[in-house]
């Protein structure tokens, strides 16, 4: 090579090392990374693996032999059952593992893509919402580390988790390689899930959009293999357009294969090629959806404090709405599949609590009713802590510096919160009403229903007065709120099952509430329950008067 | 005439951080006061403690003669706040923000709203995320300005806006000044304090380490002389109250204290003054010596 190639030569290299350079700083970003996420990771493997621990537990005894278990695969042969649930392989011969593979995995791979998803958003969209990330890449950090580092969090958190899934799988004495299978399955839609959500906070400027879009891809991948898996046992070609049914397609502890994860790989590849070439493409903290233009004045709808709170919580509430509608929808179609197995397998209908027919049913989906409300104050628990946000943020501080006094700035906030709980009750018991009232051609359990899940909101806003009093005083951090809140919502769908002293199962908030339409509607405990969240509120509201604010 | 703002041996303290420390500041109405100091010396603080949003530890603080802490709503009808961060909802417009604001201090003036849009040249239909920062300011200032109001509170109002804005700030607070209002107004932009106000608290680590008017914080600092004389100037040094003599050219450079002024000009008068160029201490200068003394009440901020 001649002397005088080399210095041209030498520029063009010097210019390539920066796009090499891109990658300069990964390694300590993703170490930061993951201390950030030291505790979030852990308990996400945990809780995956703590489902299978419960599923150990309860099925043996909701499904003490063979012949119960078959009328468990009845139930998933119904299309209704296969929508929620899998694509029905083995169900001539239902065994445990079978079940794991078709009732449990799609869940599963929804709760690591959600995990995912929140991962990739917080340490890329959030990171450049905030503008910490302009700080970080002021310094000597290359252009694409930032998502690199959030990937390889991604990376560990979901082989965690698969890992610590097949661990409890195979110490359950569960074929080994079919065990993997399932972690491999649920850790590979994690990852896919991830690499959207890498692509969709490429595309907004907020965080919130950014995970919006990315759950709505899921949701759609869930729906699709729903579909598909109804349409005919084992899968139509819908169930193999989602991500959710290739994981379930490896027809683990049935007759087990390994390729449809293939398609998992492949195409978390091709989203990460394509989320760092758009990466490439734009500025920090632009997204590529330009922000739209709006009102030059306010409408009299926005001026005062529980309007711009409604219109700060409007996206989410509508996305718990749609979420709660469907999910209660799809819930009270199996309906008809509950009636009919209880039917022909009395001894079910006694696990579930005695009873026939018609009754039967509503006292099922009336303990259903109470998982929602259950949704629905984590809802009203988060809805309330944001004004945390608000008050760290600044903006608080900026509002009560003008003619407005704290109570009323508080209970306003609060009431959005309050009502939207109502309104998403009444979604969730119209939903469940409906579906169940189609699946056995009786409509007026639809407004049954709907007027049912109002039993819910006395207990659903103790929790967020809860939420209320954790604010007013705020050095008391929130995290007793949630432990109340976590805590009652497990004893409510797993203390039943686990034998738990009646004391304790009596004291459980959620089921102190009459399990409408299915019994009689006792109203001391619900007048009770909205004293106490009166009392909760005001007394949050005494605290909040008397403190100082933070920012 | 009652003072509007009225802080007396002022304490406020955040677990083992003392911010203020027998903190005095007082504003006559109709006066636009400038608030100084170093970052992290309590100026903040001082103002969140007079709108009622921190509880004083000890002291008296009165605001139109009352107690900001139990009367926050009462005088929050009388007065505007500019935070010096500003921070403003995602989702929402500037224009959206601003009536917010407004019509939580009891209704906008659409007018008013309008012609301080066009004079800071803020467009009002974008998102308030795309706004930069200076134009997140303008958010806050339009709507405090436009809110009819006796007492502004500015918190560094200005430290994003360019010149041009920055003008157009200091012929609003102008005309507020005209108005009659009271502007408690706190900033690192010394010209700007120079330009609007008519007294000046310093105040550092929680401490107010001088007040009074420009002329009167002149007193304390040296004036700058520099003359040329057909005699020998240099003499002047034998004064008392006249220090830093220095010979550049013809020139004869030196300070002196406000008291040995006339002293020195008689003692230079005989000498036969060609030109004197006499230079009042500077605010910079002002600071630079207040900040920077050590011998200032020690309270424990954040330097120690
Ligand atoms: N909420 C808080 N918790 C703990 N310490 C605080 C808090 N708010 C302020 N401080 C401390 O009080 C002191 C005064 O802060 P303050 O914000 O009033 O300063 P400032 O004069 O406004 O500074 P700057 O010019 O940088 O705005 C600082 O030492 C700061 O760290
Ligand atoms: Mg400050």
């Amino acid at each position: 090579m001649s002397a005088t190639m080399t210095a041209p030569r030498r520029a063009h290299r010097s210019h390539r090392a920066d796009g090499g350079g891109s990658l300069t700083g990964t390694g300590r970003l993703a170490r930061f990374a993951l201390r950030r996420d030291r505790i979030q990771i852990p308990v996400w493997a945990i809780a995956l693996g703590g489902t299978i621990g419960y599923f150990l537990v309860v099925i043996p005894i909701a499904y003490p032999d063979p012949a119960a278990l078959q009328t468990r695969a009845a139930i998933m042969k119904e299309p209704a059952g296969a929508m929620m649930a899998g694509p029905g392989y083995g169900l001539d011969n239902y065994t445990f593992g079978a079940m794991v593979s078709n009732e449990l995995l799609g869940w599963l791979a929804v709760a690591s893509a959600l995990m995912s998803i929140f991962l990739v958003t917080r340490h890329t969209r959030d990171e450049e919402e905030t503008g910490r990330a302009e700080l970080i890449r002021a310094n000597v950090v290359g252009r694409h580390a930032p998502l690199t580092a959030a990937l390889i969090t991604l990376a560990v958190a979901n082989i965690a988790m698969g890992a610590l899934l097949s661990a409890a799988l195979i110490a359950n004495d569960l074929a080994v390689a079919d065990s993997l299978a399932i972690g491999a399955g649920v850790g590979l839609a994690g990852l896919v899930f991830g690499a959207v959500a890498a692509v969709t906070a490429q595309l907004s400027e907020h965080a919130r959009a950014a995970s919006g879009m990315a759950g709505a891809v899921l949701g759609l991948a869930y729906v699709l293999r729903g579909v598909g898996d109804a349409q005919e046992i084992g899968g139509s070609f819908l169930s193999w357009l989602s991500p959710i049914g290739w994981t379930q397609q490896t027809r683990a502890f049935v007759d087990l294969r390994w390729w449809p994860l293939l398609l998992c790989i492949a195409l978390t590849a091709v989203l990460l090629v394509a989320a760092f070439l758009l990466a490439g493409r734009r500025d920090v903290g632009a997204g590529l959806m330009a922000a739209k233009r709006g009102r030059a004045n306010a409408t009299p709808a926005l001026v005062h404090p529980a309007g711009l709170a409604l219109r700060m919580e409007r996206g989410s509430i509508l996305g718990w709405a749609v979420g709660l509608f469907l999910t209660g929808l799809l819930t009270g179609s199996l309906g008809q599949g509950i009636v009919d197995s209880f039917e022909s397998q009395p001894q079910l209908a006694e696990v579930f609590g005695g009873g026939s027919g018609g009754d039967l049913l509503r006292q099922t989906m009336a303990s259903f009713l109470g998982f929602f409300a259950m949704g629905v104050a984590v809802f009203a628990v988060v809805s309330v802590n944001r004004m945390r946000k608000e008050e760290t943020e600044g903006r608080t501080g900026a509002v009560l510096a003008t003619d407005i006094t704290r109570p009323h700035w508080l209970l306003s906030t609060f009431a959005v919160t309050a009502v939207s709980s109502a309104v998403l009750l009444l979604v969730s018991g119209f939903g469940l009403g409906l579906g169940a009232g189609a699946s056995i051609g009786e409509m007026s359990l639809a407004w049954d229903f709907t007027v049912a899940s109002l039993a819910y909101w006395p207990i659903v806003l103790c929790f967020a007065g809860l939420a209320v009093l954790a604010y007013g005083v705020l050095r008391a951090g929130v995290w007793w709120v949630w432990i109340l809140l976590v805590g009652s919502i497990l004893i409510g769908l797993y203390g039943p099952v686990l034998n738990l002293p009646e004391a304790v199962l009596d004291a459980e908030p959620f089921g102190l509430v009459p399990q409408v339409p299915g019994a009689e509607l006792e109203a001391a405990p619900l007048v009770w329950m909205s004293v106490v969240a009166i009392a909760l509120t005001a007394a949050g509201t005494l605290a909040f008067r008397n403190r100082d604010l933070e920012a | 005439m009652s003072a509007v703002i009225d802080v007396r041996n002022l304490s406020k303290s955040f677990g083992s951080v003392r911010a203020l420390d027998d903190l005095d500041l007082r504003l006559e109405p109709g006066e636009v006061h400038g608030f100084l100091g170093p970052n992290g010396a309590g100026k903040s603080t001082t103002i969140r403690v007079l709108l009622g949003l921190l509880h004083a530890d000890a002291g008296a603080v009165r605001v139109f003669g009352q107690d900001p802490w139990t009367k926050a709503v009462g005088l929050h009808r009388r007065l505007a706040y500019v935070p010096g961060d500003v921070n403003l909802w995602p989702k929402i417009t500037g224009g959206e923000a601003i009536d917010y604001f407004a019509s939580l201090r009891g209704g906008v003036d659409k007018a008013r709203k309008q012609n301080l849009l066009e004079r800071f040249d803020l467009d009002p239909t974008k998102k308030t995320r795309s706004y930069s920062k200076g134009n997140r300011q303008k958010v806050a200032l339009i709507a405090a300005l436009a809110s009819d109001v006796e007492l502004l509170v500015l918190d560094e109002p200005t430290s994003g806006l360019d010149p041009l804005m920055e003008l157009v700030f200091q012929d609003c607070i102008g005309e507020a000044k005209r108005a009659g209002r009271t502007v408690l107004l706190s900033s690192h932009i010394l010209a700007e304090v120079e330009t609007l106000c008519d007294k000046v608290t310093i105040i550092r680590q929680g401490h107010a380490v001088q007040s009074g008017t420009l002329a009167e914080l002149r007193h304390l600092r040296r004036t700058s002389i520099t003359v040329v004389c057909d005699g020998d100037a240099t003499s002047v040094e034998r004064l008392s109250g006249v220090h830093d003599v220095r010979r550049d050219d013809g020139r004869v450079m030196f300070t002196v204290d406000d008291d040995a002024l006339p002293t020195a000009m008689e003692h230079l008068l005989p000498l036969g003054i060609r030109s004197l160029i006499s230079t009042p201490p500077t605010l910079e200068e002002l600071f630079v010596h207040q900040y920077g003394s050590a011998d200032a009440v020690p309270a424990g901020g954040e330097q120690s």
